[in-house]
This record gives C-alpha cells, sequence and structure tokens, in this order.
C-alpha cells in the first residue's frame, strides 16, 4: 500500500514536471517570438538593450516580460550586506522592527554578513548547505539577470541564481489564506513552500502588484544575507512599475506580524534595466561537490589564525 | 626556540578552533585587503567553480623552494563579465599574478590581476562585493 502510494506520488511528480516543462517551454517560446517580432535586428549576444543616449519607447501595456538586470550594476542586485532598502549596517536608521520573537530568532542566525557578522567557523547560514534560498531571500540575494515570460493565465520568473524559478498566477484566483500547517486553497490545506503562493493584478496599465502567502516557517529560509528572519505568517507584496519599454521598478514591503511589528520596506523602487532578448543568461549555481573543494582548498585554511596549509 | 613555539601555538589554536566547526565559505575579514604582492609561477589547476574560481600555482622562490599557492577569483558569472573564462588558463601556463593575501601568512590570496603567457593581463573589479 505504502509502494502504492510511492509510485502515484511519483506519477504525479513526473506529471507535473512536464506540465511544468510544457508551460515553461510554451512561454519561452511566445516570448521569444513577441520579443524578435519588436526588435528583429538586435544582436545575438549583445547584453544591454537600452542605449543610454536613446530615449526608451514607452511601457507596453500589462507586460513586464523580458530579460532584466540590475541598472545600476551586478553589485546592486547582491546585496551582500542585507536588503537593499534596509542594509544591516548598524547605522539607526537601518534598524528592523523586531517583535521580541523576531529578535531572538535573528539572534540564532549567525550570519558572515552584516552588523552582527560572526568568524567563518560558526555561522549557519542554510546557503552554504546549498538549501533552496527560498521567498523572498530570491530577490535579495544575487539578484541578476532574471527572465520574465508571461501569458494571459500566469508570469514566470526565471532567477539566474540556482536557476529558480516561480510562478506568479494573474488568472483572477484569490491569495490563498495562511492556516496553521499551511494554506487554504479551496477547502484543501496546502503545504508551505519554498516560494510561496503568488497571486498577481494590474492595478493600472504598467504596474503590476503581487502578492505571495505561505512560504516556508523560520528554520528553513532567511530573508537575506545577513541572518535577519522570517515566519510562515510573512506576507510580501511586490510592485514591478514599468516606467518605459527599457526600465523597470521593483519595490518588495514585508510584512510579517510574528517576526516585525510593524510592515517595511526592502526594496524601494529598485531599477532594472531590459537586456537584449538574445541574451543566454549563465547558470549560477550551488554545487556541494564544488562548495567542498572550494572549502577545502581556500575556504577553510583561509579563515581566521592557524588556518590550515593549501592541500594540493 | 621561542620562535618555534609561537608558530606552533597558532598552529595549536587553530587546530583546536576548526574541530568540530561547520566548513566554511568566508567573510572579507580574513584578507589583508590593502596589502597586494606579485609572484611569478607556473598554473597547477584552475578550478572553474562556485562558489569562487581557484587558481593553483607553483612558485620558486630565490632558494630554490617550491610554494603552492592558491589564489581565488569571484564566481564564474561574474568573472566571465570581467573578461576570464574557463579556458583562461590551462596546466603548465607561466603567469604573473597579483593578489591580496590572507592575514593568516598562508600562501592563499584574493586575485587582483592574472598575466598570461601572451602578455595578456585579466583584472578583478575590486568593487564588487565577493558573493
Amino acid at each position: 500500500m505504502v509502494g502504492a502510494f510511492r509510485l502515484q506520488g511519483r506519477f504525479e511528480m513526473i506529471h507535473r514536471l512536464r506540465f511544468s516543462t510544457i508551460v515553461v517551454g510554451a512561454l519561452i517560446v511566445s516570448s521569444v517570438a513577441l520579443a524578435q517580432s519588436e526588435r528583429p535586428q538586435a544582436a545575438q549576444g549583445q547584453k544591454t538593450a537600452a542605449s543610454k543616449d536613446q530615449k526608451s519607447a514607452p511601457a507596453p501595456r500589462h507586460d513586464i516580460s523580458g530579460t532584466w538586470e540590475p541598472a545600476n550594476g551586478p553589485s546592486e542586485g547582491i546585496q551582500a550586506n542585507g536588503v537593499k532598502a534596509m542594509p544591516n549596517d548598524g547605522k539607526p536608521e537601518h534598524q528592523l522592527p523586531y517583535t521580541p520573537y523576531g529578535l531572538e530568532l535573528y539572534k540564532s542566525h549567525h550570519a558572515l554578513e552584516g552588523a552582527d557578522s560572526v568568524l567563518p567557523g560558526f555561522y549557519n547560514d542554510p546557503r552554504d548547505k546549498c538549501e533552496p534560498l527560498g521567498f523572498p531571500r530570491m530577490n535579495f540575494y544575487n539578484l541578476r539577470e532574471t527572465q520574465i515570460l508571461q501569458n494571459e493565465y500566469k508570469i514566470v520568473m526565471l532567477y539566474e541564481y540556482a536557476t529558480t524559478w516561480r510562478v506568479i498566477w494573474t488568472d483572477g484566483r484569490p491569495l490563498p489564506k495562511v492556516v496553521e500547517g499551511g494554506v487554504l486553497i479551496g477547502n484543501e490545506v496546502k503545504e508551505p513552500r519554498y516560494y510561496g503562493y503568488s497571486v498577481g493584478r494590474w492595478v493600472d496599465d504598467t504596474t503590476l502588484v503581487v502578492e505571495t502567502t505561505g512560504m516556508m516557517g523560520e528554520d528553513r529560509v532567511w530573508l537575506d544575507t545577513s541572518g535577519r528572519p522570517i515566519s510562515d505568517q510573512l506576507r510580501v507584496e511586490e510592485r514591478f512599475h514599468r516606467v518605459d519599454r527599457d526600465h523597470m521598478e521593483w519595490t518588495v514591503t514585508i510584512d510579517d506580524p510574528k517576526i516585525y511589528t510593524r510592515p517595511w520596506i526592502a526594496m524601494d523602487k529598485f531599477p532594472l534595466k531590459l537586456e537584449d532578448p538574445h541574451r543566454d543568461v549563465m547558470e549560477q549555481y550551488c554545487s556541494l561537490t564544488e562548495m567542498e573543494k572550494y572549502n577545502k582548498l581556500f575556504g577553510n585554511p583561509s579563515s581566521g589564525e592557524g588556518g590550515r596549509a593549501p592541500e594540493k | 626556540m621561542r620562535s618555534k613555539i609561537i608558530p606552533a601555538l597558532v598552529l595549536a589554536l587553530g587546530m583546536v578552533s576548526f574541530s568540530g566547526s561547520l566548513p566554511a565559505h568566508h567573510g572579507n575579514a580574513a584578507f589583508d585587503n590593502e596589502k597586494k604582492i606579485t609572484l611569478k609561477g607556473t598554473v597547477t589547476e584552475w578550478f572553474w567553480s562556485n562558489p569562487h574560481c581557484l587558481l593553483q600555482f607553483d612558485v620558486k622562490g630565490d632558494d630554490g623552494k617550491v610554494v603552492h599557492w592558491i589564489g581565488e577569483t569571484q564566481n564564474p558569472v561574474t568573472m566571465t563579465d570581467e573578461g576570464w573564462s574557463k579556458a583562461s588558463f590551462k596546466v603548465g601556463d607561466e603567469v604573473t599574478i597579483v593578489l591580496a593575501p590572507v592575514k593568516n601568512g598562508l600562501p592563499l590570496g584574493r586575485i587582483v590581476t592574472a598575466q598570461l603567457p601572451n602578455g595578456k593581463v585579466l583584472g578583478s573589479n575590486p568593487n564588487r562585493p565577493y558573493r
């Protein structure tokens, strides 16, 4: 009986994978076709579509598709010291409004970055075990080239780091309600997800508002690289405002009453620029094999006093 | 005598501090970023990998002794933007490396520039955060 359940589970998983592959594939084909018809003269592999001297065309209506990158350079998206709008730098204006529980949880996270960073031998960032970064940390760590594909039902975001994707439903479905053990969809309680459950709606011709709930609990995902926490009560609002064809602003608000006493803004009109649609985005991945070799040869011996000599 | 005791103590403390702790990807505090040293050596491995690429090379000192150095760069995505690639080095290449060494005195450091056998110099943007 258990075996039958396992087999059924596998079939469901394979079916889901096939469906996902078909949907993503269809989106890629339609998006590329659209992009080619708009800019047929674009050069293969050219990184940036927008020229500084060239005035951009107006933003298309209800469309945020394209390959986007941080407008002010890759460093902007790395957010090494914590979320862009509220870096964890010890400045009073960047202190977050922790609840007592939130502060306790923050102190249990030993980060390599930020005002309370620890020495390399004492940190516990799930990132370095190649755990899924989860949402919303995907927006706040190594945010590099991001491909956005959309059709009439959904928007798919393909993040470069860890080749991760998430789906934002725009078919009118409601945002799932957070309940004990997960989220309520219809009459069914569904499991929490690393990347949550997202729904989006257009509030004007060029602004998409996305809400996300149902993320993993506090033991699984950090908010950012400086160890700020989230909980299963988190609700995230994102506003994607396409300023013109080649530029977009991305604002992210964190609302987690279990961890923070009030909502706060983690990315404030973060500027993105459109890349050439032919741009082939590289992989950036976390490999335990490579991480282990790196730590053995360099990470461990380079850290602190009395490190070991490098091994050949 | 004293000069032998102090390194031994440092090594012992280091072994204690590393035993039982998690493997470490590292922060920025390990490096003496104000210091830059130039090394001429022979490539023994170019590891194009995440979270950082590693260049291993042997440097022969004036006394004839060979010291094995390892220099790290950023990740492959960032280094590609800087003009580096998986094919930038091959085993046996004679290279000149400028790097910021680690503070603990081991032959390790962050590569600032690498001059290839054909004279081409590959750089690494110092203003980019290491990730």
